[in-house]
C-alpha cells in the first residue's frame, strides 16, 4: 500500500498502518511527513485489517531518521499498542510540535495532549502489568519435556511487548501464549509469534489448580472484607481466565458468619497440655562445648567458595593465652590445623623465645576458611573483608567464651577488627588493649607481616615481635596473680 | 497435588495470613539464565486479590504452626486448639517451584513457628531458600521471616539466599511484649534486626549478596494500648537507626480461638490505613517524627481526615502556597498532593504558568488541594483556610473502613 495524496499540496495526506502496534510503520510514516513538513491536520490515519499483516508495515521511507529527544521516542513506543483508533494521530500531533518549537513539551504534563498521552501510556503499562500478573499456564498433559499452555485477553496490542517479561522468567520452560489477537511461543531458545488462538486450544485444566485455589481460600481472612478494593485491582473482565476466582462468591458468602463465630466464640481451654520441658530445653540451644561449636563450624560452608576445610581452634580449653590470627593460609587449609605454614613456624619460634610454651596456648584465627586467588598451580592468600570477619565472628565469640582464656592476643588488623569490632592501626596501638569483653587483650603485628619485610627490616621487627611475646607472657603472669 | 498436600496447604496458608507483607518489592532486578527459573522485577507483581482486597504476590506460608511460643496475639500460639501440620523441606520447595512455573507467584515468604529450638526451625527455613536456589536454579523472590532467638550465624547465612528478611517487632513497648508474649525479648529482637542492618549495608558496600530487598518489620496495632505518637516515633527510630525498608501495620483481628488476654474488640481498618499514610509522609514527604506527632489528637490520628490533612488545618497560616512558585518541600506539604504530583507541577512550571485546570491534570486529590492552594487563575477567596466549617468539608464521609 502506498501513501496517497499530493505530496506538496493542501490536500489531505492518507497513511495506511497495519494492525496491532505497528511501531515499524508510524515511525516510517512520522520520518517521511515530517520530511514533507505535513501538518498534522493534513494527514488521515487508517488501520488496515487486512489478515497477515501481523507486525508487518505499510509504510516505507527513504526519509531520514529524526533526532527526536529519547523521552518522546520512549512515549511513542509505549502508546502505539493502544486501541484507541486515534492514537497514530496524537502521537503525529505531539512530533509535530515537539519539531515546532516545543522542544521539552513532554516536561508539561498539565498540556491536554501530553496529560492524554501519559494517560494512554499508563493504561497500556497496566494492561501489561495485568498480564503478567494475571496469565495463568497450564501444563500440557504428559509433554515430555513439559509444556505450558496459556489463555489471554488483553485490552491492548501488548502480545510483543508482553513476551520478553515471560522469557526472563521462564527462559527454560517450553512455553505458548494463546490471545484473540495471536500467539507466542517459547522454546528455551528462540521466540517465535504466530496466529491467533482460541481458549479451547489451550490446556482445560491443571493438576495444580485445585492446590492453589485451596491456597486463595485459605490465604482470605473474612474479617477483613473488602470486594471493593479486590475489584479495583483485579477487575471482573480477568476472573474467567483465573481459576482461583472461582472461589469468591463462596467466600464472600460465607465471610460475615465465620467473623462472627470468631468473636462470638468465647476461647477454650487449652487441650494440650503446656509442654513445659519442651520450652525449657528449648532455650537450652546453643551450642555447650566447645566440641559441639566446632562441629557447627567444621558443617558449615565457606563464605568464599573454594577452601578444603574449616580450620578449628587448636589448644585447651582454659588455655591462659588465646592467640587470634587472621585467616588460615594454603598450608593451614590442607592439613586442617591453625598456625603450621611459615607464619605459624614463626610464631613458633618466637613464641619459644619468648619464654611461651605453644602448647600451653590456644591458637585460632577470626576466620575459618582459607581465601585465595588461584594463579596456575599457585593459591595466593587474599585478605578478608571486613563483612568476611562480621561473617565470622560470632563464632569467636562463643569459641572464646568457652576457652576463657586471662588474655587474648590479636596478631594484626584483621585479628583487632574482629575481637573490637572495629579497625584500630596496629602500629599505633601495638600493646595492651581493651576489647570490651571479659578477658585483658593485647594488640600486635601478624607473624606473616615479617615475612613480607625487605631482610635489613626483618631482624629488628623479629625482635620487637619477640619483645611483645615477652610482655604477653609477663602480663598472662600479672593476670593470675 | 495429593490430597495430604493440599491439606497441609491449607491448614499453614490459613496460619501464615495474619503477616500483612507480601511485597515482593525492592529486589535488584534479575532475570532467568539458561536452564533457570524466575526473575524479580524491583516492584514487584501482585497475581492475584482476595475478597479482603490484598494482594497475593509470594506463596506466605508457614513451614509448621507447631509453636512453643505462647504469644497471646498469634492463632499459632501452643495453647490454642488450631488444627496442627508441617511441611517438609521438600514439600515447601516443590509447592514453591510447581507454582512459579504457573505463574501463580513472584515467590516464596517463608515463616515458622519455633518447633524444637529456634535454631532448628531457622535451619530448616534456610534449607528452603538453599534448595530452591541450588537446585533449582531459582531466581524468584525469596522473604524468609527470620527468628531473633535463633544464633547469629543462622541468620548470616540465611542472607545468602533470601532477597528479604524480616523480623516482627510485633508489639511496640517491652511491656506490652512481656505481658503478651512471654517468651519474647525485645532486645534479642532489637539486636537481631541491627545485626541484618549492619550486615545489609556491608555487603552492600562489598557487592555481595545479603537479603539484598533489604529489611522490614511488622508491628501490630490494637493489641495494646500504644497510641499512634508513640507507633510512629517507633518507626522513626527503625527507618532511622537500622535503615529498615518497610514497617508494615496489622490491624491486630480477631482470631480463631482467640485469647481471653486480647481486647475484645479489634480497630477500626480506618486507625491502620492511617498509620501507612503517617508512615508515608516520614518516608516520601519530609515529616519529621514531631510533625507527624503534630498532625494527631492526643497521640491519635483522626479517623476522618488523613494526617497530612490535619496537620495542614492545625498550620492555616502557612497556605494558601502558590503552585507557581512555592518549593518543592512545601508543596508536599499540601494535602491532596502526592509526591509525584509535585514533581510534575514543578517540572511543568519551568515552561508554563500554571492555572487551576492545569493542577486538576497533574492530581486526583484537587478537591483536598483546592483551598490551600493559589493558581495563576485562582486564589481561595474569602480567605477559604480560615473558615471554620473547612474540616468538615473535606473530611471523608462518616462511613468507616468496617469489618463488613
Amino acid at each position: 500500500m502506498e501513501s496517497g495524496g499530493d505530496l506538496f499540496g493542501t490536500g489531505p495526506q492518507a497513511v495506511f498502518l497495519g494492525p496491532g502496534a505497528d511501531g515499524t510503520g508510524f515511525r516510517a510514516a512520522v520520518r517521511r511527513l515530517a520530511a514533507a513538513a505535513v501538518p498534522p491536520e493534513r494527514v488521515a490515519w487508517s488501520v488496515g485489517e487486512a489478515p497477515g499483516l501481523f507486525g508487518a508495515s505499510a509504510e516505507t521511507t527513504d526519509a531520514p531518521p529524526l533526532a527526536l529527544p529519547r523521552g518522546v521516542a520512549d512515549l511513542v513506543a509505549r502508546v502505539v499498542p493502544h486501541r484507541d483508533p486515534e492514537r497514530y494521530a496524537l502521537l503525529y500531533t505531539l512530533v509535530w510540535r515537539v519539531l515546532h518549537g516545543e522542544r521539552r513539551l513532554l516536561e508539561v504534563s498539565s498540556d491536554p495532549l501530553v496529560h492524554r498521552l501519559e494517560r494512554m501510556a499508563k493504561a497500556i503499562a497496566r494492561d501489561l502489568h495485568k498480564m503478567h500478573a494475571f496469565l495463568r499456564f497450564r501444563r500440557v498433559e504428559g509433554a515430555e519435556p513439559e509444556r505450558f499452555v496459556a489463555w489471554f485477553e488483553p485490552d491492548h496490542h501488548i502480545l510483543e511487548a508482553a513476551a520478553p517479561f515471560f522469557v526472563g522468567r521462564f527462559r527454560g520452560l517450553h512455553w505458548t501464549i494463546l490471545t484473540p489477537e495471536g500467539s507466542v511461543r517459547w522454546d528455551t531458545e528462540t521466540l517465535s509469534f504466530g496466529p491467533s488462538g482460541r481458549r479451547e486450544d489451550a490446556p482445560p485444566s491443571d493438576g495444580f489448580e485445585a492446590g492453589w485455589r485451596d491456597y486463595y481460600e485459605s490465604t482470605f481472612n473474612p474479617a477483613r472484607t473488602n470486594l471493593a478494593a479486590m475489584r479495583a485491582e483485579m477487575p471482573k473482565k480477568y476472573w474467567r481466565n483465573m481459576p482461583e476466582t472461582a472461589a469468591i462468591p463462596g467466600l464472600v458468602r460465607a465471610a460475615a458468619s465465620r467473623t462472627e463465630t470468631m468473636i462470638e466464640r468465647a476461647p477454650r481451654k487449652a487441650i494440650k497440655r503446656d509442654p513445659v520441658r519442651a520450652v525449657a530445653a528449648m532455650v537450652d540451644q546453643a551450642p555447650d562445648s566447645l566440641d559441639a561449636l566446632n562441629a557447627i563450624i567444621r558443617r558449615s560452608e565457606p563464605l568464599v567458595p573454594g577452601a578444603t576445610q574449616a580450620v578449628l581452634g587448636e589448644g585447651r580449653v582454659g588455655a591462659a593465652i588465646a592467640f587470634v590470627g587472621e585467616q588460615p593460609g594454603d598450608h593451614e587449609d590442607r592439613q586442617g590445623r591453625p598456625f603450621v605454614g611459615p607464619a605459624g613456624q614463626l610464631l613458633s619460634r618466637a613464641m619459644a623465645e619468648a619464654g611461651i610454651v605453644r602448647g600451653d596456648a590456644y591458637l585460632t584465627n577470626a576466620v575459618k576458611h582459607f581465601k585465595f586467588e588461584q594463579r596456575g598451580q599457585r593459591r595466593i592468600h587474599q585478605n578478608p573483608t571486613a563483612g568476611e570477619v562480621s561473617h565470622y565472628r560470632w563464632w569467636l565469640e562463643r569459641e572464646l567464651d568457652f576457652v576463657a582464656p586471662r588474655l587474648v592476643v590479636a596478631l594484626g588488623a584483621t585479628a583487632v577488627l574482629a575481637l573490637a569490632g572495629r579497625a584500630i592501626p596496629v602500629t599505633r596501638a601495638r600493646g595492651p588493649a581493651e576489647f570490651g569483653k571479659g578477658y585483658a587483650g593485647f594488640i600486635t603485628v601478624h607473624p606473616s607481616y615479617l615475612l613480607r619485610l625487605p631482610h635489613g627490616a626483618k631482624d629488628e621487627a623479629y625482635a620487637a615481635f619477640v619483645a611483645d611475646l615477652r610482655r604477653v607472657g609477663e602480663f598472662a603472669t600479672t593476670l593470675a596473680a | 497435588m495429593d490430597e495430604a498436600l493440599a491439606k497441609k496447604l491449607r491448614i499453614l496458608a490459613d496460619a501464615a495470613k495474619y503477616d500483612a507483607s507480601c511485597s515482593s518489592s525492592g529486589a535488584p532486578k534479575r532475570v532467568a539464565g539458561k536452564g533457570e527459573l524466575g526473575s524479580t522485577t524491583g516492584a514487584g507483581i501482585c497475581h492475584a486479590y482476595t475478597p479482603d482486597g490484598r494482594c497475593i504476590s509470594l506463596l506466605k506460608i508457614l513451614l509448621t504452626n507447631y509453636c512453643l511460643f505462647d504469644c497471646a496475639y498469634c492463632v499459632n500460639r501452643r495453647s490454642s486448639n488450631v488444627a496442627r501440620a508441617k511441611f517438609t523441606v521438600e514439600e515447601v520447595v516443590t509447592l514453591t517451584v510447581e507454582f512459579y512455573k504457573r505463574n501463580y507467584i513472584e515467590g516464596l515468604f517463608l515463616s515458622s513457628g519455633i518447633i524444637k529450638s529456634p535454631d532448628h526451625t531457622m535451619e530448616l527455613l534456610t534449607r528452603v531458600a538453599k534448595s530452591l536456589r541450588r537446585d533449582h536454579g531459582f531466581r524468584g523472590y525469596i522473604h524468609l521471616k527470620s527468628i531473633p532467638e535463633a544464633s547469629p550465624w543462622l541468620i548470616e547465612e540465611a542472607g545468602l539466599y533470601a532477597d528479604r528478611l524480616s523480623i516482627n517487632v510485633e508489639l511496640p513497648t517491652e511491656m506490652s511484649l512481656e505481658r503478651l508474649a512471654p517468651e519474647k525479648n525485645g532486645t534479642i529482637i532489637q539486636n537481631a534486626i541491627q545485626q541484618i542492618g549492619e550486615r545489609i549495608t556491608q555487603a552492600k558496600a562489598e557487592k555481595r549478596r545479603f537479603s539484598p530487598a533489604g529489611q522490614s518489620t511488622q508491628v501490630i496495632v490494637g493489641a495494646d494500648a500504644t497510641t499512634d505518637e508513640a507507633l510512629m516515633r517507633k518507626s522513626a527510630h527503625l527507618y532511622g537507626s537500622f535503615n529498615l525498608k518497610r514497617v508494615y501495620y496489622s490491624a491486630f483481628s480477631p482470631i480463631p480461638d482467640g485469647s481471653t488476654i486480647l481486647p475484645l474488640k479489634s480497630p477500626p481498618l480506618q486507625r491502620e490505613h492511617r498509620l501507612y499514610q503517617g508512615d508515608w509522609l516520614l518516608r516520601y514527604y519530609g515529616f519529621t517524627p514531631d510533625d507527624v506527632a503534630d498532625a494527631t489528637e492526643d497521640g491519635m490520628f483522626a479517623l476522618d481526615v488523613d494526617p497530612k490533612l490535619a496537620w495542614a488545618l492545625k498550620h492555616r497560616s502557612h497556605f494558601p502556597l502558590d503552585v507557581n512558585r512555592a518549593d518543592r518541600e512545601w508543596l508536599l506539604r499540601v494535602p491532596g498532593l502526592g509526591a509525584r504530583a509535585v514533581d510534575k507541577i514543578v517540572r511543568a512550571r519551568r515552561h508554563t504558568r500554571l492555572r487551576l485546570e492545569d493542577v486538576a491534570r497533574l492530581t486526583s486529590g484537587l478537591k483536598r488541594a483546592r483551598p490551600f492552594l493559589i493558581a495563576e487563575d485562582y486564589h481561595p477567596s474569602g480567605g477559604l483556610t480560615d473558615r471554620l466549617d473547612l474540616r468538615a468539608r473535606l473530611a471523608d464521609p462518616p462511613k468507616q473502613l468496617s469489618l463488613f
